[in-house]
């Protein structure tokens, strides 16, 4: 265990984290650490309480207690707006983009400046606005599709759009919540060659179940169980480790 | 490459040119002054109308209590009204001259602190705007910063029309009670009663009525637009886009509210009274009626929704008094089962696209597809 005075400095340091709803802890004394440039996947079964650490971190739920240190910064005192200018970015489960809008300009709404009622009333769309959008829609396969609204793109295109959203604002932690779910073959194909490409440069912290894409990007892994950590390590020694076979990987 | 270079797209102009046309010029020929002036009180809700298409149609904050900004706009007009028609000549008959007629019926010797500045159209001008503005302000920012929102925060908006009236009409000595402000008379002492001004007042509001549409409109096209629509399909994306939900709900509430208080000052000025009749739960409800039957989504829609409900709220309402309550659900229940966007909605998806195919046969000119908010479906 990380015990005392870290020598190395973490991107994203949780400790003692605990939530409680009705006295239920659904996340239990939970500790990790996240590098800079590190890919980390949070695997576990059903309950284990993958997504409400991630909703702890990005601070759509309190935490009861423990704290989570980004970049030094304590991010259980922060609302969600502020976590995000801090540079943590979230992806949702299921995609959350907004349909009556184009794919343009979801995309402009994610990009990080005028984020204030007045900044947004005198938000010009200049070249820089146009060049990065367009960037970016080239590298989520929408670049035909800017001016399409997002109701019609299909349930692959609309998790593309959305990482593309993450992209935009360009995090320096990147949190993705079962990114390849619900995807055809092809599309998660793309997707982990998508995913490939943007982690450069950036921390990201991915919950996946398809155990063929974890293998493919994940530096380390770590189990979850109940709210706690079973296993965390390499992809090969979790993969052995006798408790994870048991309650995960096993069956 | 990206639209919206202009301030108007093509059905949002001829909504533009269609409106004024029918205000400015059709209207005022031909119809009388009695008739003119229904038209003025009718296009009162249209200021409401067009804060709620921003609030409600965009950032899909339902208000039930539009009436309150209504009768706090209205209220500040007429206090500065009601005083001026109680110069201590025109009340020497009353035990104390010089303060409004319902004070000395209710035994009030002295022209209460708050009134004071009434005396004043500047002040006056400014509490019109700040008043309802601060009143939505601290509303919005108790309700939006705690994550109130949805049917609660309809429900609390209904809660604070029904508070507003009864504290009206309770303070029956500071505020007219029941009856309301009646018999104003002049404006620094120019006659508001006579045809000529009622005429004025009418261009007056119409004139006003169009710098509210504009500044609908450019908010509408400004990110901020985009962000209201945004917010109100995925609240939680925009919160994690980096944005304050909260902040932005607070400004939709406030600029709703101001319309609205720009309205019922109107309404004083142009029907010459204000009474609480206008501040409570009914009036509020309809007034999101008028917005629906237009078409919600669209700022030119929610207009005519104000004016075609209320010239029907008259004349159906001469004929079978009773009937008109029961009409006017009907219509609410018929618009939402049947034609969510309201006239604007049948429009667009009816009217339009023949407009559309006269235009494309003449020049085939592909490329533009935004006709989800259309315009309004002008009168015959």
């Amino acid at each position: 265990m990380l015990i005392g005075h870290q020598p190395k400095e973490f991107l994203l340091a949780v400790s003692g984290l605990t939530v409680s709803f009705d006295g239920f802890k659904a996340v239990n004394d939970l500790s990790f650490y996240v590098e800079e440039n590190e890919i980390r996947v949070i695997i576990g079964p059903n309950g284990a309480g993958k997504t409400t650490v991630l909703d702890l971190i990005c601070g759509k739920t309190k935490a009861t207690s423990g704290s989570i240190q980004f970049r030094g910064k304590e991010l259980t005192k922060m609302k969600e707006n502020e976590i995000v200018q801090t540079g943590v970015g979230r992806k949702f489960q299921t995609p959350s983009v907004f349909e009556d809008l184009t794919v343009f300009e979801n995309l402009e709404i994610s990009f990080p400046r005028g984020r204030t009622v007045f900044g947004s009333l005198t938000f010009q769309r200049d070249q820089l606005v146009e060049d990065r959008v367009e960037e970016v829609a080239e590298m989520i396969f929408l670049k035909d599709k800017l001016n399409t609204y997002a109701d019609e793109l299909s349930h692959g295109q609309k998790q593309w759009l959305e990482i593309g959203m993450l992209l935009i604002q360009d995090p320096d932690l990147l949190m993705l919540d079962e990114p390849v779910a619900g995807m055809s073959v092809s599309e998660r194909a793309k997707t982990a060659e998508l995913l490939n490409r943007i982690i450069k440069n950036r921390s990201v912290l991915v919950i996946e179940h398809d155990m063929k894409f974890v293998e493919d990007i994940a530096h380390k892994v770590t189990v979850l169980h109940q709210g706690q950590i079973l296993s965390e390590g390499t992809m090969e020694k979790v993969k052995n480790d006798p408790k994870v076979i048991e309650v995960y990987l096993g069956h | 490459m990206i639209i919206n270079s202009r301030f108007f797209n093509r059905s949002e102009l001829m909504g533009f040119i269609a409106l004024a046309a029918v205000l400015f010029v059709i209207l005022p020929l031909t119809l009388d002054v009695f008739r003119l002036n229904l038209v003025a009180k009718y296009l009162t809700y249209a200021f409401v109308a067009i804060g709620l298409v921003l609030c409600w149609g965009y950032g899909g904050i339902l208000s039930l209590g539009q009436g309150v900004f209504f009768g706090l706009g209205g209220y500040c007009m007429a206090m500065f009204l009601k005083l001026e028609a109680s110069s201590v000549e025109n009340t020497k008959i009353q035990s104390t001259p010089g303060i409004p007629d319902f004070m000395d019926w209710n035994q009030i010797t002295a022209l209460p602190f708050f009134w004071q500045p009434f005396h004043s159209l500047t002040f006056t001008i400014l509490a019109i705007i700040l008043v309802p503005g601060l009143f939505a302000l601290i509303i919005g920012t108790a309700m939006f910063k705690r994550r109130v929102g949805g049917t609660y925060f309809a429900i609390i908006t209904q809660a604070v029309a029904a508070i507003l009236t009864i504290l009206i009409v309770g303070q029956q000595g500071y505020t007219g009670g029941i009856n309301g402000m009646t018999d104003l008379r002049t404006l620094k002492g120019w006659d508001i009663r006579p045809d000529h001004a009622k005429i004025i007042l009418y261009f007056v509001e119409v004139v006003l009525l169009f710098a509210c549409i504009g500044i609908a409109q450019f908010i509408r096209l400004t990110k901020l637009g985009r962000i209201l629509v945004a917010m109100r399909e995925q609240e939680d994306r925009v919160r994690f886009s980096g944005y304050s939900v909260a902040n932005f709900k607070i400004f939709a509430f406030c600029m709703a509210a101001i319309f609205a208080a720009i309205g019922g000052a109107m309404f004083a000025l142009n029907v010459g009274f204000m009474s609480p009749s206008f501040v409570g739960i009914v009036p509020s409800i309809e007034m999101v009626i008028y917005t629906a039957v237009g078409g919600r989504m669209s700022i030119f829609g929610a207009i005519w929704g104000a004016i075609l409900v209320n010239f029907a709220k008259t004349s159906l309402s001469e004929s079978f008094p009773q009937l008109w309550l029961f009409g006017l659900g009907a219509l609410f229940i018929a618009v939402v089962l049947a034609f969510p966007n309201g006239l604007s909605g049948l429009w667009a998806d009816y009217v339009q696209p023949r407009i559309d195919r006269l235009f494309a046969s003449r020049r085939a000119k592909a490329g533009w597809a935004d006709n989800s908010v259309a315009d309004g479906a002008p009168a015959e």
